[in-house]
């Protein structure tokens, strides 16, 4: 651990582990800048943070980078391996290449931003984060998405958002097929309005009016009361 | 789990950094899976009219009787082999395949492998330690593919290690499971393919090699593997002058590649290929769900 800039703390991850990394990352003030330098696809950088920091993350990462955030600003130079942001509470997480599987899984709350394409199941079991993708988004989007808001600014793969519950899906793009149970719905004013201030939040320069939404027919069994006992 | 690791260069050029870079990709795989270890070489090519023939057995090996075996069996002197830790390889002639087969019964020995380019090794044990031990890091050759093994389905035994190869200059690793290799192996055996353990990996090595045989290409063998093999799986293959990556339909087990003008390589993870020369800055992508890769080398070569 140096001092590089005023105030910036910088770990190159050729000296030191992961662990003593997160260690240091859960007891900084709010307000604390880092940089972490040869990340070389290392598991687990900056998971689990609760208060307001910066981390700059300068290379490729492995699995659960930034997993469970809640409050930090985390920034990854590069591309990121499985479940970016998983489980993430709030706070903002931005990758700035691409995002193998599962990016944004079952999170709570807080922005994913990856700058690339996403590989399978982005957002998959989305509990009400947002997630916006600059690229394409892979195949199984939104699988089982049950609330938060996933924007695709490229084309969607095959199965978008099967299965899924209450969370809306922009895609700009084309879809290559929709997964059971989601259909295109009509983009109202009230859609128009959210998907403008992801845009922005994301820096994307892409038009509202571009996109189209998707979201869930609620035809599949466990929407239909008479199964209510089911459960 | 599991973990993989493959690396080809793609003109087949200085086939002395295949050991030195290769070894430590598959190093950084233990952690995957720790309880086995092998790796395919395709190092220099057997003079003419003859294979390599790849032996596994133990450090108490009598290596001086089984070479008299051989020079008897195959009415020829066969030259003492080169010994790398439990493993020996001979040079044989081609077309002896048959007569040699008996040396499984006749010692403790398995036959590894035969190609007139590849040889495979393999072993239950730390896989960084045996990797020392068969001296990975100073092998030459033009490409490799090596797994890691933490076992599911069966025992943790040299024969369930991978590579699995069911013909000359062939083999594939696998991560992940297949649901319906009963059936495929009935079916394969009833085609005359030999399969020597119950692993449902070496079943995929067997159909593709069927495929190869019928007149495939290995895209082709790749494509229809893809309808008749139900499961999970990344695979890795190498042939004597190419190497390919698949992934099951809905990309259950995870792959990541790197390409550069000079290589491609493959591993579970992006930890595994971060040292190598370029890679940072290499065209990184996962493979696509299902899309076959493949790569054969761009010149006509021989390791020089």
């Amino acid at each position: 651990m140096t001092a590089s800039a005023p105030d910036i703390l910088t770990f190159d991850l050729g000296s030191v582990t992961v662990r003593e990394i997160n260690r240091t990352l859960h007891g900084l003030a709010a307000g604390s800048s880092v940089e972490i330098l040869s990340p070389d696809g290392a598991h687990n950088l900056a998971c689990g943070l609760t208060v307001p920091i910066s981390v700059r993350i300068e290379g490729h990462t492995g699995y659960y980078c930034g997993g469970m955030n809640e409050e930090a600003d985390i920034l990854v130079n590069g591309h990121t391996g499985t479940g970016v942001g998983e489980n993430m509470m709030s706070g903002r997480i931005e990758v700035t290449g691409n995002a193998s599987q599962c990016a944004g899984a079952s999170a709570h709350g807080g922005l994913l931003v990856i700058g690339g394409d996403t590989s399978s199941r982005c957002g998959i079991s989305l509990k009400g984060g947002d997630i916006v993708v600059k690229g394409k988004a892979g195949a199984m989007t939104g699988f089982l998405a049950q609330k938060g808001t996933i924007v695709v600014c490229g084309d969607a793969g095959e199965g978008l958002g099967d299965s899924l519950y209450e969370a809306r899906i922009y895609v700009k793009g084309t879809v290559a097929s929709l997964g059971t149970d989601c259909i295109e719905k009509e983009m109202r004013e009230e859609h128009l309005i959210q998907l403008a201030a992801l845009l922005k939040a994301a820096g994307c320069p892409d038009k509202p009016t571009d996109f189209r939404r998707y979201g869930s027919a609620r035809q599949l069994y466990h929407f239909h009361v008479e199964h209510a006992a089911s459960y | 789990m599991c973990g993989i690791a493959g690396l080809f260069f793609k003109n087949g050029s200085r086939p002395e950094r295949l050991g030195p870079l290769f070894s430590p990709m598959l190093c950084r795989m233990e952690s995957r899976g720790a309880d086995s270890v092998g790796f395919a070489i395709y190092g220099d090519e057997a003079p003419a009219g003859s294979h390599w023939l790849t032996l596994g057995g133990t450090t108490q090996t009598d290596w001086p009787a089984i070479t008299g075996w051989l020079s008897a069996m195959l009415a020829s002197p066969i030259e003492e082999p080169r010994v790398l830790h439990t493993h020996a390889i001979y040079e044989v002639p081609l077309g002896t395949e048959s007569a040699v087969a008996g040396i499984e019964s006749a010692f403790p020995v398995v036959i590894m492998s035969s190609g007139r380019k590849m040889q495979i090794f393999k072993e239950a044990g730390s896989p960084t330690e045996l990797l020392d031990l068969f001296g990975l890091a100073s092998v030459r050759g033009t490409h490799a593919i090596g797994h890691t093994r933490m076992a599911t389905e069966s025992a943790v035994v040299t024969a369930g290690a991978h590579p699995f190869s069911t013909g000359e200059d062939f083999c594939l690793v696998h991560n992940g499971s297949l649901s319906n290799h009963h059936w495929v192996r009935r079916k394969l055996e009833r085609q005359g393919i030999h399969f020597r353990t119950e692993n449902d990996s070496e079943v995929a090595a067997g159909y593709l090699s069927w495929r190869l045989r019928e007149g495939d290409s290995l895209e082709a063998a790749l494509e229809s593997a893809l309808r008749d093999l139900d499961g999970f799986f990344t695979f890795c293959i190498g042939t004597a002058n190419g190497f390919a990556v698949l992934r099951d339909p809905i990309a259950c087990k995870p792959a990541v590649l790197v390409e550069t003008d000079d290589y491609v390589a493959m591993a579970s993870e992006y930890r595994s290929l971060a040292d190598l020369p370029g890679a940072a800055d290499g065209r990184i992508w996962e493979p696509e769900p299902g899309i076959v890769y493949a790569w054969e080398f761009q010149h006509a070569t021989t390791p020089a």
